[in-house]
């Protein structure tokens, strides 16, 4: 009978050596991001921007002229059109009216437009946030974002050593700002559903950091004398299979939903694809050298070591 | 480590039994369910808006409404109070949270001191149940006065107008005949309106849109709107709504409230016999009627204007007094804008104008769209990682897809007892949860793995990869579960409903992954006594 193993057992690959090179592409994407989060910026749906997002489906392909002349004629604004799924599903944002009583006045004038420009359409679904609201929304999710992190951060520093929480807290922030830079680069929209994929990442991804590092907690105890560096590449290997299975394994349960669902679930899926993919890589190349950088002397016990007890049952690995 | 209680084994296998039973009623139909007999418990997950289709509107009270209010009351009865005592006063005017108001003759201000605090903070005002005061009064020695409303006051203000808001936004869906509104408070001066199979809003928007204060005022008889000179202090000039022609009108009525609307008892709508014309039909208390009864017989032959929302909707003459406290209201009415307000009046002014600060409407085909392609694509993606673990782990694989589904299974139940409701992100919360729980059985397996290539016994190899195993899930698990927490308790709605979904899936997951596999493979072992664990390449 043959099982499937995706890397062999005694794979040695010196993962620290591609320490500085896995650093520095990581920085690099990691800055890109920031500067296209302000510049251009991301493409916030109504959750943060505020505004109206209106769905329709038309009973024969959309005529966008018709559509986008009758419309701009009200003068609420900027209007924006977008077909999306089949010719007759149209996608109709526009911005934030300047107080909550204009923006309700806005929606009745426009759902009455749009019935009224093509008979026979249906509004499939309606969003309209007011601007008060949309920024709550937005300032609500950075917070939670930013509060997990730093719960995450004393966690690990609780259960491991700081050097660890450090070590996870800035991969999982570089992790983030990745997504983010994704998000600026596909020019998907960034709302509160945004908010939940990049939740999700970041928990699949502690959980990845949390795997690694507790192997390397375990190494530490049994190899007093191994360089640290050696150490790490040995836990990363000792740990590849799981690391790459259990990406995998995610990566198959999302690959559906970024093929079939709707839009909505879609554009969650692929960015979970591409976070998964990110999450993994960075446990090895960033998590790891962190670790390295930081615990360089301080984790590295200096005095020889008592004959270690888990000698016996390490036969054969590493040391 | 690798012997189970026997009560250990009753308890297994009664989670997986109650977690089957009770995520049952999810894909059972209506009907089925409703022939259950009653004892046991036919609960199921709810699904969110984006799911069912249906309407969400998030209203916020208009808070400074309500303290221009409380204050312009405060100033009120200071006026009537200190007219009625006699005492002289100059620049009686609200300022931020105070009034405040200067004494001609400063060395009343004792007397004032005592007075105030005699009236205001026992008669007018409700005294706080805490005993704390709802108002500061200051007099001081050069003869001005202040009343500031107090943080406390303020509060409890606030408070009580949310909480009289939902009561009548309650009243006001209930009349209009829209099925199970779900209405709960949300921070501190909002209101959340979820009204679920609801495709057009517009009229719940409508009825929400408006205070409905409704006064009765005589029209004043002295002054004309457009007339030259001033506004005389007790007359105002409304917009008249009732005017048929296109012109926008205005009259002028005296500011007194001869009646108030808050003594309505009800209203209906109905057509007037003679022109056939649509009106409201309404009836006073008895309070009410006697003072209607009063006014109308004083002042029989002259014009008398309904005020509703700072608008007068109709100025009829009084034509014979009307004692019995039924009158008419007829203005420019359709046959829904006199039900609606007929459903207003029923229902009662709300303490403050609401704003909807959020929309959100989701048609029915949309979310059962959703739900399909979600359901669809989650199921060939549990397919797939399954297919995974069978190839990878084999016999132990099968274990861990049992585990898996089991997880499901018990999160599903968990959920439904809860009633808890299921979103778009709930759906990906199930979806972090079912990699959180492949992770913990791939961990476990590897463990295993490891183990037994150092030579060890297949239970010597159960005890170290499930006691490792065990350090690293927990780990992984309780970071996982403080976000959550901290998701929940800052968050709202979806990334709420994200948040419970999956500290529930995390928390089965630990059962499953770690009790129930472990009593598979136990089980298993026991029974074929195998010289090795069946996790190496070539068994």
């Amino acid at each position: 009978m043959f099982w499937l193993r995706l890397v062999p057992d005694d794979t040695k690959i010196q993962f620290m050596k591609g320490r500085i090179v896995g650093l520095a592409t990581s920085a690099f994407l990691s800055i890109a991001s920031v500067i296209l989060f302000f510049h251009p910026g991301l493409n916030y749906g109504v959750d943060f921007k505020g505004g109206i997002a209106i769905e329709i489906q038309t009973p024969q392909p959309a005529d966008f002229s018709v559509l986008r002349s009758n419309l701009d004629a009200l003068g609420l604004g900027q209007v924006q059109l977008q077909q999306f799924g089949s010719p007759s599903d149209v996608l109709i944002r526009m911005e934030a009216q300047p107080t909550e009583k204009e923006q309700q006045t806005a929606l009745d004038t426009v759902k009455k437009t749009l019935t009224d420009s093509v008979p026979g359409t249906v509004i499939r679904s309606v969003d309209s946030v007011g601007s008060t609201v949309s920024g709550e929304l937005f300032q609500n999710g950075m917070m939670a974002l930013g509060l997990a992190l730093v719960a995450m951060l004393f966690y690990i520093w609780f259960r491991f050593e700081w050097q660890f929480g450090v070590g996870a807290v800035v991969t999982m922030i570089l992790d983030v700002t990745k997504m983010i830079g994704v998000y600026a680069v596909t020019g998907m929209q960034f709302n509160l559903t945004s908010i939940a994929a990049l939740l999700t990442i970041l928990g699949y991804s502690v959980n990845d950091k949390v795997v690694v590092y507790d192997r390397v907690r375990e190494n530490l105890r049994l190899f007093k004398s191994m360089p640290l560096r050696q150490l790490i590449d040995l836990s990363i290997n000792q740990t590849l299979n799981r690391t790459i299975g259990t990406s995998l394994a995610t990566f198959l349960a999302c690959l559906p939903l970024a093929i079939w669902s709707g839009e909505t679930l879609q554009q969650f899926a692929i960015v979970i694809l591409i976070g998964v993919v990110v999450a993994t890589t960075s446990s090895i190349f960033i998590a790891a050298p962190i670790l390295l950088f930081l615990g360089e002397d301080k984790l590295f016990r200096k005095k020889a070591p008592p004959p270690a007890k888990g000698d016996g049952a390490a036969a054969g690995k590493g040391a | 480590m690798m012997y189970f209680a026997p009560w250990k084994k009753v308890t297994i296998w009664v989670v997986c039994l109650l977690g089957v039973i009770l995520s049952l009623p999810n894909i059972l139909p209506r009907s089925a369910l409703d022939a259950l007999p009653s004892w046991i418990p036919a609960r199921q997950i709810n699904l969110g808006l984006d799911l069912r289709g249906g309407s969400y509107l998030l209203l916020e009270v208009d808070m400074k409404a309500v303290v221009d209010g409380r204050l312009n009351n405060i100033q009120d009865s200071i006026r009537g109070l200190l007219r009625r005592e006699n005492i002289a006063y100059t620049d009686l005017a609200v300022q931020d949270r105070s009034v405040g108001f200067t004494l001609a003759d400063p060395s009343q201000a004792d007397r004032v001191r005592t007075l105030l605090a005699e009236n205001m903070q026992s008669g007018n005002v409700d005294p706080l149940a805490s005993g704390q005061r709802d108002i500061d009064i200051s007099v001081g020695s050069d003869g001005k006065a202040a009343l500031t409303l107090t943080e406390v006051g303020l509060r409890d203000r606030e408070t009580r107008a949310v909480e009289q808001s939902i009561e009548i936004v309650r009243r006001r869906v209930d009349e209009s005949g829209t099925k199970e509104p779900l209405i709960s408070r949300q921070g501190t001066s909002r209101i959340l309106l979820q009204l679920p199979g609801e495709q057009n809003p517009d009229r719940i928007r409508r009825l929400l849109g408006q205070t409905a204060k409704m006064t009765f005022h005589l029209v004043s008889q002295d002054y004309q709107p457009g007339q030259p000179g001033p506004v005389p202090p007790d007359t105002e000039v409304l917009p008249l709504e009732d005017s048929r022609s296109a012109t926008p009108q205005s009259i002028a009525i005296k500011k007194r409230i001869e009646v108030d609307g808050a003594n309505l008892i009800d209203a209906r709508a109905g057509t007037n016999s003679q022109n056939g014309q649509w009106v409201v039909n309404f009836e006073f208390d008895s309070a009410g009627a006697r003072r209607f009864g009063q006014v109308t017989q004083a002042n029989t032959g002259r014009p008398f204007a309904i005020v509703l929302d700072d608008k007068v909707i109709s100025a009829p003459r009084i034509n014979e007094p009307i004692l019995g406290g039924r009158g008419q209201i007829s203005g420019n009415f359709t046959a829904q804008s006199a039900n609606d307000l007929a459903v207003l009046l029923r229902a009662g002014a709300l303490p403050a104008p609401l704003t909807i600060v959020e929309e959100r409407t989701v048609g029915p085909d949309l979310g059962a769209d959703a739900i399909q392609a979600g359901v669809i694509a989650v199921a060939v993606g549990f397919l797939l990682v399954i297919t995974y673990m069978t190839a990878a782990y084999g016999l132990f694989g099968l274990f861990a897809n049992i585990a898996l589904v089991m997880n499901l299974v018990i999160t599903v139940a968990v959920l439904s007892l809860l009633e808890a409701t299921l979103t778009l992100p709930g759906i990906a919360g199930l979806l972090l949860t079912l990699g959180l729980s492949v992770d913990a059985n791939i961990l476990i397996n590897e463990r295993l793995h490891e183990e037994t290539k150092r030579g060890r016994s297949p239970f010597s190899a159960m005890d170290a990869g499930f006691s490792r195993a065990f350090g690293t899930i927990f780990d992984a698990n309780v970071t996982s579960l403080i976000k959550m927490g901290i998701l929940y308790s800052l968050s709202s709605g979806p990334v709420r409903g994200f948040a419970v979904t999956t500290a529930i899936g995390i928390l089965t997951s630990m059962f499953t992954a770690i009790v129930l596999v472990r009593f598979m493979m136990v089980g298993w072992i026991r029974r074929n006594r195998p010289t090795v664990l069946p996790v190496l390449r070539k068994a």
